[in-house]
C-alpha cells in the first residue's frame, strides 16, 4: 500500500562508549539504555521506570548528562557515551564516586549510577553549587533510600575534592 | 623488649564507610535485571484492563505464530499449581483468605491481573506477541473503598468472603467497658482519620528468573527477594508441590525493598513452571507501570477514633475502629499488619487504662496491600499521635505536655500495655522528647507561632510533634506463631561463623540486605568479638544453597535477631578457641584470659596464642584435646525472648501560606533511641530515608483509584515520590537506652 511506511528492520550504528568504539545493527526502536545494557552488556546503567522520571539511566552523551531511556540508540550514532563503568580512570575512583562512598550517599545502590552521572554533569556546569542548586539539579533523579541528604553531601565532597 | 600493643580500637560504634559501596558506585552491582544466563528467554504478561471482569475467552493463536515466540499460556495451563499461600492469617479469628493463582482464571479482581503469558527469545518479541493476545471480557462493577466494600449492594469479589470481609479482629478490653470509660471521661473527643494508600516504589521493580534442570529436576530461582528461604519453602511446599531442597533461591543485589519484596508473587512460580515446560531459563521483570498495578501497596486505613481524658490531659480511654483495605486478594502476610502490628501498638508510648480496637479487613478491586515501611506501626503511631493532639486541643494543654503527662515511665519497664503486645523491653521517653524540644528551640517557636497569629501574618507557623515507639526485631516464635498471633512459622534466625586455616573468617547469615549494609555492620560485630581484623571477615548471604535458614529481612529484625545469631556463633567459636589454647599452652581452661583475639595464661600475656594460630591448630588437627572436633565452625539458631522497642520524638516545623495553603518545610528535628548503635553512619542514613517517607506521606504521596478501579496514579508522572528539593536537611540526634533482650543491647 502506498501510504505504508516500512521501517528498516535493522540500522547500523557506531557509538564510542567509555572510549571504545562499538558497531552494531539495532532495531530503530531500540533505546540507548537497552543498547548499552543488552547489546554491550554494560549493566551499570539501570532502568527504574518507564516514564523518564527516575533518572537511574543517566549517562553522558557527548559530554552532557542525558536519560538514556529517552534517546534512541540510532540517535547516538557517531556519538561519545560515558557510562558509570567508564568513570573511574586507571583504577582510581572519580571524586564523585569517592564522595558517594565517603558520605554514605547510597544504600541499595540502584539509583546511584544515575545519581553519580547527574552529579558529575552538574559540577561540569557549576563547579561549586550551593545545597539548593544541588537539590534542584537532581530534580530528574529519584532515590527512595537516602532521603537525599547524603547525596547532597556526596556532591559537595566531590566539588571540594575535584582533581 | 616487650611490645605493649595498644588496645585495638573497637569497630562497633564506628561510622566506617560501607564495604558494599565500591561495586555499587562503579556499575559492578549485580541486580536481577543484570543476571545473564545462556539461553535466557523472556516473559511478557497479558493483563486485565478492567478492575473486575469475567474472562469469556482468550485467543492466543495470533500471538503463538509471531517471531521468536516459544509459547503462549493462560491460567488453564497452570491448574497443577496451587494458589499462592496465605502465610500469616490473623490469630484467633476466622480469615476468609483468597489468594491469587499465577494467572487469573475465569474472573479478574483488579486492573493489571495477569491472564496470559507469552515467552519469546527476546523481550520485545514477547511484548509484541502479548499485544496480539485477544481476551473477551465481560466487565463487572468494582469497589475500591474499604468501608463501602462492606455495605449492602457492593460488588462482591469472592464467594468465600461475604460482604468482602476478610476478617474482623479486636484487641484490648471489651467495647462496653471502654464505652463506659468514655462516657465517664471529663474530656471526650472523636475524629475520622484517613491513612492513605501508598505505593512502595523501590527504585528497582520486582522480577524473577527461573531455570529448571531436567537432568536433576532442580529448580533455581533468581528473585528480587527480601526472604529467599521463605520463598523457597512456600513455593516448594504450597505452590509447586516439590521437595524444598529441589528449589534454590538466589537474591542478587536488591534495589530497595521496603516490604514489597517480602511476599510470594505469581511470577516466581510462573517462571519456574515455564522453564520446565519450555526447557529454557525464563525471565520476568516488571516495568514500573506493572509494578504500580500489581506489586503490593501499603497503609490504606479508614479509622474512627474516640478518646476520653481528664481535664489535666491524662488519657483514660481509647476506642479505635478501623477498616483496612487489603486489595483484591490476600497477600502473603497481609492479615498480620492491621492486627498484630497495628492494633497491638495503638497505645504508643502512653499509659492508657482502657483501650478497645476493632479492625475490619476487606477485599476491594485494587492492588493487594501488605507490609510497607513500618507495616502497621506507622498507622498506629498516626492514630495515637493524632489522639494526643486532639487531647491537647480539647484541654488547652501544649502538645508536648500531653505526651509528657501520659508517657510510660522508666521504672515501668518491662511494660505491658494490656492489648496483647509483648511487654516493651526498655524505654526512657522523656529525655528523647526533651532533647528534641531543646534542639528545635520549641519554646521560642511556640512564641513565634503566637506572634505570627497575633500579627495576622500571611505565613503561619506549624509545629508538628510525634513521640513514637515501634515493635522491632519481630520474633519470638512462640508468641508470633500459629497458636498465638497466627504467623504460620517460626521467626528465629541463624548464622554460621567459620575461622579458616588461614585465619580468615566467613560469616554466613540467613539475614540479607537490600540496602542496609549488613556486610559492613556484621563484620564490625565479628571483628570485635573475635579480635580478627575487619578486612579478614567476609559476610555471605542471600543464597539458600549456602546461607543457613533465615526468615528474611523486614520488621527491623536483621541486627536484633540475625545479628544476635552471629554474635552467639562467634561466642561459641571463642569458647572452643579458649579450650584449644589451654591445650596448646598446657594450662587449665579457667586460667586462660581472652583479649582482643589472643588467649594467654593469666599473668603471661607475652606467651599468647592468636586466634589465627588457634584456627590453624584447629584445622590441621594434629594435636587437639581429647574429644575435640577439628575446625572452628559454629552455627546458632536464635529465637529471642522478646521483641525490641525503639522510640523517639520527631518535630517538624513548617510555614503555611494562609492564602494558598502552600507548605514550606523549615526544620526537621529527630531524636531516635535505637539502643546501642553498631554503625552510626548507616543508622543515620536509615533515619534520613524514613523521614523522607514520613514527609512524603504527610505532604506528597497518595495512591488513587477512580470508582471504576483504575489506578489514576499509575506512573511516576502521577505518583509524587519526593525529589531532593522537596525535603529539608534533617537534624538528627540520639539517646541510648540499651535493649535487655539481646546481648548487644540493640533495638533495631
Amino acid at each position: 500500500m502506498a501510504d505504508t511506511v516500512t521501517a528498516p528492520a535493522k540500522v547500523a550504528i557506531s557509538v564510542t562508549v567509555n572510549g571504545r568504539k562499538h558497531s552494531a545493527e539495532v532495531e530503530p526502536r531500540t533505546l540507548l539504555v537497552h543498547f548499552l545494557r543488552e547489546t554491550l552488556g554494560l549493566t551499570g546503567t539501570h532502568v527504574g521506570c518507564d516514564t523518564s522520571n527516575c533518572g537511574a539511566c543517566v549517562v553522558h552523551l557527548n559530554g552532557e548528562g542525558v536519560k538514556s531511556c529517552t534517546i534512541l540508540a540510532v540517535q547516538a550514532d557517531g556519538a561519545e557515551v560515558l557510562t558509570i563503568e567508564g568513570l573511574a580512570q586507571d583504577g582510581k575512583l572519580h571524586a564523585m564516586q569517592e564522595g558517594f562512598w565517603e558520605k554514605h550517599g547510597l544504600q541499595c545502590g540502584y539509583c546511584t549510577p544515575g545519581m553519580i552521572m547527574a552529579g558529575v554533569s552538574l559540577l561540569d556546569r557549576n563547579p561549586n553549587p550551593s545545597d539548593e542548586e544541588i537539590r534542584h539539579a537532581l530534580e530528574g533523579n529519584l532515590c527512595r533510600c537516602t532521603g537525599y541528604q547524603n547525596i547532597v553531601e556526596a556532591i559537595k565532597y566531590a566539588a571540594a575534592n575535584a582533581g | 623488649m616487650v611490645a605493649t600493643a595498644e588496645a585495638p580500637q573497637k569497630m562497633v560504634g564506628q561510622a566506617i564507610k560501607r564495604r558494599e559501596d565500591p561495586r555499587l558506585i562503579t556499575g559492578a552491582g549485580n541486580y536481577l535485571d543484570d543476571v545473564r544466563l545462556p539461553g535466557l528467554s523472556y516473559a511478557a504478561l497479558v493483563r486485565s484492563p478492567h478492575a473486575h471482569a469475567k474472562i469469556k475467552g482468550i485467543d492466543t493463536s495470533a500471538a503463538a505464530g509471531m517471531p521468536g515466540v516459544l509459547g503462549v499460556f493462560t491460567g488453564d495451563d497452570f491448574m497443577d499449581l496451587n494458589p499462592l499461600p496465605a502465610a500469616w492469617q490473623a490469630g484467633g479469628v476466622k480469615n476468609n483468605a483468597v489468594t491469587p493463582r499465577v494467572l487469573a482464571v475465569k474472573e479478574v479482581h483488579q486492573a493489571g491481573d495477569p491472564v496470559a503469558v507469552v515467552v519469546a527469545d527476546s523481550l520485545v518479541q514477547a511484548r509484541d506477541a502479548a499485544e496480539a493476545v485477544v481476551v473477551d471480557w465481560e466487565p463487572l462493577p468494582a469497589v475500591v473503598d474499604a468501608k463501602k466494600a462492606t455495605q449492602p449492594g457492593a460488588p462482591q469479589l469472592h464467594e468465600e468472603a461475604p460482604n468482602n470481609i476478610v476478617l474482623e479482629w479486636s484487641c484490648g478490653k471489651d467495647e462496653a467497658t471502654v464505652d463506659a470509660a468514655l462516657a465517664n471521661a471529663e474530656v471526650r473527643v472523636s475524629q475520622h482519620l484517613i491513612n492513605q494508600r501508598l505505593i512502595p516504589t523501590p527504585l528497582e521493580p520486582r522480577g524473577s528468573i527461573g531455570r529448571y534442570d531436567p537432568g536433576t529436576g532442580d529448580y533455581t530461582l533468581w528473585s528480587t527477594s527480601q526472604a529467599p528461604h521463605v520463598h523457597r519453602l512456600l513455593l516448594a511446599a504450597f505452590v509447586l508441590g516439590v521437595p524444598e531442597q529441589k528449589i534454590r533461591v538466589i537474591a542478587p543485589n536488591i534495589g530497595g525493598g521496603f516490604g514489597c519484596k517480602i511476599f510470594v508473587y505469581y511470577d516466581m512460580a510462573l517462571v519456574l513452571a515455564l522453564s520446565r515446560k519450555l526447557g529454557r531459563p525464563v525471565k520476568f521483570f516488571e516495568d514500573r507501570s506493572e509494578n504500580y498495578l500489581t506489586t503490593t501497596h501499603g497503609r490504606d486505613h479508614i479509622t474512627d477514633v474516640e478518646v476520653g481524658a481528664t481535664k489535666d490531659g491524662k488519657i483514660t480511654a481509647l476506642k479505635v475502629n478501623t477498616y483496612a483495605n487489603l486489595g483484591a486478594y490476600f497477600s502473603t502476610i497481609a492479615a498480620g499488619i492491621p492486627t498484630t502490628l497495628y492494633g497491638r501498638m495503638i497505645a504508643g508510648c502512653y499509659k492508657i487504662p482502657d483501650i478497645h480496637v476493632h479492625v475490619t479487613a476487606t477485599y476491594t478491586n485494587t492492588a493487594m496491600v501488605d507490609a510497607y515501611r513500618g507495616a502497621g506501626r506507622p498507622e498506629a503511631a498516626f492514630v495515637i499521635e493524632r489522639v494526643c493532639d486532639l487531647v491537647a486541643g480539647a484541654t488547652g494543654l501544649d502538645a508536648a505536655e500531653v505526651r509528657r503527662r501520659n508517657f510510660i515511665q522508666p521504672a515501668d519497664f518491662p511494660y505491658n500495655t494490656g492489648i496483647g503486645m509483648l511487654p516493651y523491653d526498655s524505654g526512657n521517653y522523656e529525655p528523647a522528647l526533651d532533647k528534641a524540644l531543646e534542639n528545635v528551640g520549641y519554646a521560642g517557636l511556640r512564641k513565634e507561632q503566637e506572634a505570627r497569629r497575633g500579627r495576622g501574618d500571611s505565613k503561619l507557623l506549624g509545629i508538628g510533634l510525634s513521640s513514637y515507639v515501634e515493635v522491632c526485631g519481630v520474633a519470638p516464635s512462640k508468641w508470633i506463631g500459629l497458636p498465638g498471633e497466627g504467623w504460620g512459622a517460626g521467626l528465629w534466625e541463624s548464622a554460621n561463623v567459620k575461622v579458616h586455616l588461614t585465619g580468615k573468617v566467613v560469616v554466613t547469615t540467613g539475614s540479607l540486605p537490600h540496602g542496609q549494609g549488613h556486610e559492613t555492620t556484621f563484620a564490625q560485630l565479628v571483628s570485635d568479638e573475635l579480635g580478627v581484623p575487619y578486612d579478614d571477615i567476609t559476610v555471605e548471604h542471600s543464597d539458600t544453597q549456602s546461607a543457613p535458614f533465615g526468615f528474611g529481612s523486614y520488621g527491623s529484625r536483621s541486627l536484633a535477631v540475625g545479628g544476635t545469631a552471629i554474635y552467639k556463633s562467634t561466642g561459641k567459636v571463642r569458647d572452643k578457641a579458649i579450650k584449644l589454647a589451654a591445650h596448646m599452652l598446657e594450662a587449665a581452661e579457667e586460667d586462660i584470659v581472652w583479649e582482643n583475639g589472643k588467649a594467654y595464661v593469666k599473668g603471661s600475656p607475652d606467651a599468647a596464642k592468636t586466634i589465627q594460630e588457634i584456627a590453624l591448630a584447629a584445622h590441621v588437627a594434629y594435636d587437639l584435646p581429647a574429644g575435640m572436633e577439628p575446625f572452628l565452625d559454629e552455627t546458632t539458631y536464635y529465637d529471642p525472648p522478646n521483641c525490641t522497642f525503639p522510640f523517639g520524638t520527631h518535630i517538624c516545623v513548617v510555614e503555611v501560606d494562609k492564602e494558598t495553603g502552600e507548605i514550606g518545610l523549615l526544620r526537621y528535628v529527630a531524636v531516635d533511641d535505637v539502643g546501642n548503635v553498631v554503625n552510626p553512619l548507616i543508622v543515620d542514613g536509615q533515619v534520613h530515608g524514613g523521614i523522607a517517607q514520613g514527609l512524603a506521606q504527610a505532604l506528597y504521596e497518595g495512591a488513587h483509584y477512580d470508582d471504576d478501579g483504575q489506578l489514576v496514579t499509575g506512573t511516576l508522572n502521577d505518583y509524587a515520590i519526593p525529589k531532593a528539593h522537596m525535603v529539608p536537611t534533617y537534624e538528627l540526634d540520639r539517646t541510648v537506652t540499651p535493649s535487655p533482650v539481646n546481648p548487644m543491647g540493640v533495638k533495631g
